[in-house]
């Protein structure tokens, strides 16, 4: 077959055509995958909330709301029955090592940490990335933020940090302290 | 298309051409997802799959693409394999698509897929692009997986995971890190010069002893005499 | 104080070269003389600005409200392309002598893969539109800072004599790769 030559009708139709097969194909290939991808994040909200709070038989993923200064705070209610057993709360932070932390922290309804865990970080292998560990995590069960400041012991805190990864752990206690603040503030603001 | 040749296409991407120690192409993420060997096994194989897809492609639509439109519609082709292969990966394999992060769209961006596209691609058969797609695809994924043996081992003391004696008690953490992907490719890079060298000499030397042999044989031949 | 830590942030703590490894190919290409890493970093500093806001635009105009997130990379990817050619084409007629200065480089920064990195990333870290400008250009500023050092190294490097395994390629991504433990340093500024 010959070439097609360089006219404006060709490329314009060429164009058009390439364009209009490769979106129908990401259409096609995205409604295939997008109920699986969906269930997939649901699922592991789920479960980063159901790690950190007291046992709940709400749906507290679908009760999330944000405070209204901090938007990239997301607060998730946990009740059982009529009873409210705590809230975990999603903080990002930046102020980590590598970038970008994510962690998820439980509070009981005293107002104590019932629970953390680590959603994402770019922390070192080996060093920072320690604070997955669940040694670590422990050490802030039973803190309670709103008497004392959840702070590293180098800043005048509890906290024991990680050896060699004091930034590290000092941006989890840093997000702990940011979520109870930010839950403070929601619920003192009447949001629920 | 003989099978010598066609092997001889095939074996280019991984040797002579290899595209990420002989071409320096497709740095960034030769550089930033080979933290382990598993890693660049997987990266090295969803940018085979957008080569080959892309390669095929181009290779049956080059003679409706007119000349002056080629690029954007290659753009657009490549960049559609990459969304597809995005998509599917995150679905069926969430852990490592997770750890390739925004690499996997960045494959759009891998010179090494435009330029099969622009330099093979669009000027031979199918089949040939074929070929040429798997040589470069298994070429990087090759560089890839090595690299990133190379770093899991020193950096973290394991391989494919499984923890090593003695090195997984004594990680050289800065292997993991950013410096070490530097360091650790210059100097693969050094060694695959070297023994390229080395290898080319081998290669003359081989032709030179070959041509001998023939030289005799003729010689021989002529007068009638057997060696 | 926000914009100061994400620009420190983007040049010193996470440089999109020596620490999230985007734009490797420029770097690694057009670093043997300072004078062309000057002319480089200026066309990425103009490009990478113009790149993130039209592609955030068209995040949050056309694609998020018409549903059509997965057609993301498609779309970047062409803006990102035809916006190139649109600045060499107006360069061109506006400023002869700034084309003149900046034209050659163009054409190779549609493959450069931080215009598209931090496109993307200013879009996943729900950025708004002034914070993902201001990102740009952070990372842009790094870019030109690590590419700008790269090259003074390199120079130097001439008058070396090098094993002969070692030159080219290889003694450049050692020296990439000691720069970048020196940037190692900066973890933890912000």
């Amino acid at each position: 077959m010959k070439k097609l030559e360089s006219t404006l009708p060709n490329m314009f139709i060429v164009l058009t055509v390439i364009a209009l097969l490769s979106g129908s194909l990401l259409a096609l290939t995205y409604a295939r995958t997008a109920p699986i991808l969906e269930e997939q994040a649901r699922q592991r909200r789920i479960r980063a909330v159901a790690e950190v709070v007291p046992e709940f038989d709400n749906a507290p993923t679908e009760e999330s709301f944000s405070p209204e200064s901090d938007p990239g705070t997301e607060i998730f209610p946990a009740r059982r029955g009529e009873q409210s057993v705590g809230y975990a709360v999603r903080v990002r932070t930046d102020a980590a090592y590598g970038g970008t932390l994510e962690v998820m922290v439980g509070f009981d309804a005293d107002g104590a940490v019932s629970g953390l865990s680590i959603l994402s970080h770019q922390e070192t292998p080996g060093l920072g990335a320690k604070i997955t560990d669940s040694a670590f995590r422990r050490t802030f069960e039973g803190l309670r933020p709103a008497e004392e400041t959840v702070a590293v012991v180098q800043d005048g805190g509890t906290v024991d940090s990680i050896t060699a990864a004091t930034i590290s752990s000092r941006a989890v206690a840093d997000a702990v302290q940011r979520g109870w603040n930010a839950l403070e503030e929601a619920l003192d603001g009447g949001a629920q | 298309m003989s099978v010598t040749t066609m092997r001889r296409e095939f074996l280019k991407g991984i040797l002579k051409e290899n595209p990420v120690f002989v071409l320096l192409l497709g740095m960034c993420p030769t550089l930033g997802v080979t933290t382990s060997a598993v890693n660049g096994l997987g990266m090295g194989l969803a940018t085979m799959a957008v080569l080959l897809g892309s390669n095929i492609v181009v290779s049956l639509a080059k003679n409706v693409i007119p000349d002056k439109v080629r690029i954007p519609a290659f753009i657009v082709i490549i960049a559609s394999f990459v969304t597809i292969t995005d998509l599917s990966m995150a679905a069926f394999l969430p852990p490592l698509h997770e750890q390739l992060g925004l690499f996997i769209p960045l494959i759009v961006v891998n010179c090494v897929i435009l330029g099969r596209a622009e330099a093979f691609a669009s000027k031979n058969t199918l089949l040939s692009s074929i070929v040429d797609g798997a040589g470069m695809g298994v070429g990087f994924t090759f560089a890839l997986t090595l690299l990133g043996a190379v770093r899991e081992i020193l950096g973290s003391g394991a391989f494919f995971g499984f923890p090593l004696p003695f090195l997984a008690e004594n990680p050289i953490l800065l292997f993991v890190m950013p410096p070490g992907a530097f360091l650790a490719l210059g100097f693969l890079t050094a060694a695959v010069n070297q023994s390229r060298e080395k290898w080319d000499a081998a290669v003359r030397r081989r032709a030179r002893r070959v041509r001998e042999v023939a030289a005799t044989a003729l010689v021989a031949g002529r007068t009638g005499e057997r060696s | 104080m926000e914009y100061v830590v994400i620009v420190i942030g983007a040049v010193l703590v996470n440089n999109i070269v020596l620490s999230q490894f985007l734009g490797i190919c420029p770097f690694l290409g057009v670093s043997s003389r300072v004078s062309t890493a000057v002319g480089m970093g200026a066309a990425v500093i103009f490009v990478m600005t113009m790149a993130t806001i039209v592609t955030y635009l068209i995040q949050y105009l056309i694609l998020v409200p018409l549903g059509l997130v997965f057609l993301r990379t498609v779309a970047f990817i062409l803006v990102i392309a035809g916006l190139v050619q649109l600045v060499e084409i107006v360069l061109k007629k506006v400023s002869p002598a700034l084309y003149q200065a900046l034209g050659v480089f163009l054409p190779l920064i549609t493959t450069n893969c931080a215009i598209l990195g931090v496109a993307i990333l200013a879009v996943q870290r729900d950025f708004n539109l002034a914070q993902a400008t201001v990102y740009a250009i952070g990372s842009s500023l790094g870019f030109v800072l690590a590419l700008y050092v790269f090259a003074g190294l390199r120079e130097k490097m001439d008058l070396l004599d090098i094993p002969r395994a070692m030159r080219g390629a290889p003694i450049a991504l050692v020296t990439a790769g000691l720069l970048a433990l020196a940037f190692s340093g900066f973890a933890g500024l912000v």
